[in-house]
């Protein structure tokens, strides 16, 4: 474990934020132009992790512990969030027998 | 240091993949190695705690309940129907956009540090738990029933109800 420490050592934090702002864009363009609701969530899912892993490399270069615990909370919500979401996809899909999302157009105006 | 730049390398090729797959199921396999990726980057930062935690959390349960739903629902027979290529022109510049803002306030930065783990047994159990059941009792305690209300709401929702079914 030292020696795999020691590999990350020397990368500049501004790489960990353009890595995480890179796959945080990549999950806003995924809920953007997909219409099946799963895969919606998944980059929900993206976004989540991405915004986790910047917690933790902030937390290791602080030196504090307390980002590496909001990170843990977040995971929690995201557990619970998942949970609630995937039942009311399906409780979507008994009812109109599809997940896009363009058949759930009866929000608009 | 270099071990970095691939792993980075390999979790933005497969998010790439995963909204541009076109069967779910192709999505969800991308996203458990690109979740795969982030475990690796985390035993880089000696976060082995999380790293357990998003390979349980995240792999073994989230994922595998996305994979269940997508069975229950059987999305395998038809492809889903396509957006517009004028949306989808316009959700990748909106995205792009996104990026670009970041990337220039970044610029702002002068040149950062690196990345320096000064205290090797940061993202232990042991340091974690010491801070979580001292400072975080109370929103550790109010997560637990989080967790609760979830369940209870899933249950009920995915539930027919005996009266209308």
């Amino acid at each position: 474990m030292e020696t795999l420490t020691k590999t990350m050592q020397g990368v500049p934090l501004n790489h960990y934020i353009l890595l995480c702002a890179i796959i945080f864009s990549i999950g806003v363009i995924g809920v953007l132009i997909r219409r099946n609701a799963i895969v919606i969530f998944m980059s929900v899912e993206l976004m989540l992790n991405s915004v986790n892993l910047l917690l933790t490399a902030f937390s290791v270069y602080r030196g504090d512990a307390t980002g590496q615990v909001f990170v843990f909370f977040v995971m929690a919500l995201a557990a619970a969030e998942v949970a609630v979401g995937l039942a009311i996809i399906v409780m979507i899909y008994r009812n109109t027998n599809s997940v896009d999302i363009n058949v759930l157009n009866r929000l608009k105006w | 240091m270099s071990t970095f730049y691939f792993i980075a390398f390999l979790s933005i090729f497969f998010s790439i993949l995963v909204i541009t797959a076109k069967s779910p199921v192709h999505s969800i396999l991308y996203l458990i190695l690109t979740f795969f990726t982030f475990t690796i980057h985390y035993i880089l930062m000696n976060a082995q705690f999380l790293a357990v935690v998003n390979f349980i959390v995240y792999m073994g349960a989230i994922l595998v309940l996305f994979l269940y739903t997508l069975m229950l629902i059987n999305l395998n027979k038809e492809s889903e129907p396509r957006k517009s290529n004028l949306v989808k022109i316009a959700g990748f510049i909106g995205g792009a956009c996104f990026l670009i803002t970041i990337v220039a306030a970044l610029k702002a930065f002068t040149v950062s540090q690196p990345v320096v783990l000064n205290n090797p047994n940061l993202g232990l159990v042991k340091n974690l738990g010491k801070i979580l059941f001292n400072e975080f009792l109370l929103p550790f305690e109010v997560s637990s029933v989080l967790l609760l209300s979830a369940m209870v709401g899933a249950v009920l929702l995915a539930t027919k109800d005996p009266k209308t079914a």
